[in-house]
């Protein structure tokens, strides 16, 4: 159990405004990590769903390899323009590749896992 | 333009304008858009919907002091820059100078799977951070209906546009928003229905082979418009409409005088040539002298020192300059003092509308005294007979507003003397020239009478044109007996106007 630096320098490159959950990672393949950034605008209760049910399914499905970025656009508003944000919630796989985009609420878990690609933990 | 004839309607409205600083149409709608209202611009692609919203922004950033936010869903900053810089406009420039701001927002088709409730607040966010960034004062959406490709929950969307359309006008943004035409309706997605101020439509079609654009004002709530469609032009400059410049007759007319170029023509006409600001249709047979007669009519201008514009759709201007100096006539000291400017075009390089498009434009920009069309008939040519008479109704409105005397030549065909057309446009003209060709006795000769000529006691006799190396001069009258027999009916000419 080690922390993997290489995950670690490209989320210096944007600021983040809350990092809701920091886990201590697992070493495992870079292929195998998920960074996840979510965007809401305010303490909406989309918002707050988005939030719990990500937490939910990360843990259920990744547990200990994910990083969860919440960016809320009202206090970071500049930041919407890189990662071509429309709807709010938004949530962003940035690693592994190919970078995937979800919108809604992420109440719907099977939708979630099929737009994450993610893969059972084994 | 025609700003002092417009004005008057603007000031009879209460409703707020702000102008586009597009040529004709703050004319057209009484001043421009509704001010912090929300204007849908819709028709098919490539009929100049997102030029219109650029051009909207730009004068409004370069003329009215209005910065403006571009949200655009199909292009790319770099493309739409590289697309307006034909134009002339810089719009790497103004972004620098925070006057225009670019958000190309991208969507991609179906790669967004939904997974529960969301609604669009990303992209209010970023289109009030860019109005924040640079103070905008106006906006353009260009297409916003490329949402309906990327989300799809069109409920939730329907319901976030109308929002969106309703914090605009909560923000007192004065927008454009573009929408691609329907087959049944204005706009594919109903964006009409969001709109209640004002609707613009923009077509582009193709009649025998030559294209023209035409604007519509659908709707435009709480002031008077017309209704007409409008014909406009893009070109190196932008949008330009032609509007109708009088809804009604009220140009004033003018009691002066100026010679006709040619000091027995002006005898015939009380000895002191046309009215100022009046229109004069030239007509006649080939070769009867036509060119020669406006060319005198534009050189006494410019020797008064008046600017004239001289619109040649048969030959090129050095053609007309050397010809012209075959009959003792040299222009080429007035075109270098920059009193005579030639425009040559091909009638056929684009519909009538545009032909009249640009003569309204250069019109406005070098304010000439005095107007040549030679001729009218390759115009004609291009169009339809209605699409001609309206056209030249606001052409002769709009030179008489201006108080420009025009001249218009016309070629009539032997054997047809009461040719139709020449007919339709006489109407519209103060005094008709008539010049023809006849073999009495076997010589043939030029022959010239002012048919009519309103407001003067102008000679109704018949005169021998004689062209020669030393000019124009008009001979004797000629008796009846030895007029030619195919002589314009006065009573038929009354009979067509």
């Amino acid at each position: 159990m080690k922390k993997s630096s290489a995950e670690k320098s490209p989320a210096k490159k944007k600021p983040i405004t809350k990092n809701t959950a920091k886990k201590s990672f697992t070493k495992t393949s870079a292929s195998d990590f998920y960074r996840l950034r979510l965007y809401i605008a305010g303490q909406t209760p989309n918002s707050i769903a988005a939030i719990t049910n990500l937490k939910k399914i990360c843990e259920d499905k990744l547990k200990g390899k994910y990083r969860i970025e919440v960016v809320d656009l009202l206090v970071k508003p500049q930041l919407a323009k890189g990662d071509q944000i429309i709807a709010i919630p938004t949530l962003v796989r940035r690693l592994p590749p190919p970078v995937k985009k979800i919108i809604g609420n992420l109440s719907k878990t099977e939708s979630v896992i099929v737009g994450l690609d993610l893969q059972p933990v084994s | 333009m025609s700003g002092a004839n417009s004005k008057p309607k603007a000031a009879r409205t209460s409703l707020a304008k702000v102008p586009t600083g597009i040529q004709g149409l703050d004319e057209v709608t009484g001043g421009g858009l509704p001010k912090g209202r929300v204007t849908l611009v819709c028709g098919r692609a490539g009929c100049g919907k997102s030029l219109l919203g650029m051009e909207f922004l730009v004068h409004g950033a370069i003329q009215y002091g209005e910065p403006g936010v571009c949200m655009n869903f199909e292009e790319t900053e770099e493309k739409l820059t590289a697309n307006v810089a034909s134009l002339g406009f810089d719009l790497r420039n103004l972004a620098k100078r925070k006057k225009l701001l670019v958000d190309y927002v991208s969507i991609e088709r179906n790669e967004i799977a939904e997974t529960g409730e969301y609604n669009l607040d990303g992209l209010f966010i970023r289109l009030a951070h860019a109005v924040k960034v640079i103070k905008a004062k106006r906006v353009v959406l260009d297409s916003v209906e490329a949402l309906f490709s990327g989300i799809a929950d069109a409920a939730v969307l329907r319901s976030e546009l109308s929002r969106l359309f309703r914090w605009l006008e909560d923000q007192k943004l004065t927008a454009i928003v573009t929408g691609e035409a329907g087959s049944n309706s204005l706009t594919r997605h109903g964006l009409e229905e969001y709109v209640a101020d004002c609707v613009i439509s923009l077509d582009h079609r193709i009649t025998e082979q030559i294209s023209t654009r035409r604007l519509r004002i659908v709707k435009y709530r709480g002031t008077s418009h017309g209704t007409d469609e409008y014909p406009f032009l893009i070109d190196e400059e932008g949008i330009s409409v032609v509007p109708i410049t009088s809804l009604v007759l009220t140009h004033k007319a003018l009691k002066s005088r100026i010679s006709t170029g040619i000091a027995t023509l002006d005898e015939m006409m009380e000895g002191k040539g046309f009215f100022r600001g009046s229109s004069v249709l030239v007509t006649g047979t080939a070769g009867t002298g036509k060119s020669s007669l406006a060319a005198n009519f534009v050189s006494a201008a410019c020797s008064r020192g008046e600017g004239c514009l001289y619109f040649t759709f048969e030959e090129s201007p050095s053609q007309i300059l050397r010809n012209m100096k075959s009959v003792g006539l040299d222009l080429e000291p007035w075109v270098n003092k920059g009193l005579l400017h030639f425009n040559a075009m091909r009638p056929t390089c684009t519909g009538l509308e545009g032909h009249l498009a640009v003569i309204h434009r250069l019109i406005a920009q070098l304010r000439p005294r005095v107007v040549v069309i030679d001729p009218i008939t390759n115009l004609i040519s291009t169009s339809g007979s209605y699409d001609v008479k309206s056209m030249l109704v606001r052409l002769v409105d709009f030179l008489k507003m201006e108080q420009i005397t025009s001249m218009f030549t016309n070629l009539t065909f032997a054997g047809d003397p009461q040719e139709r057309t020449a007919a339709a446009v006489s109407s519209l003209m103060d005094t008709w020239i008539v010049l023809r060709d006849s073999k009495p006795n076997g010589r043939p000769r030029r022959e010239l009478y002012v048919l009519k000529s309103r407001g003067m006691a102008h000679s109704r006799e018949a005169r021998e044109l004689i062209v020669s190396k030393k000019g124009l001069e008009l001979g004797i009258v000629l008796n009846d007996h030895l007029l030619a027999t195919n002589a314009v009916d006065p009573g038929a000419v009354a009979a067509a106007e």
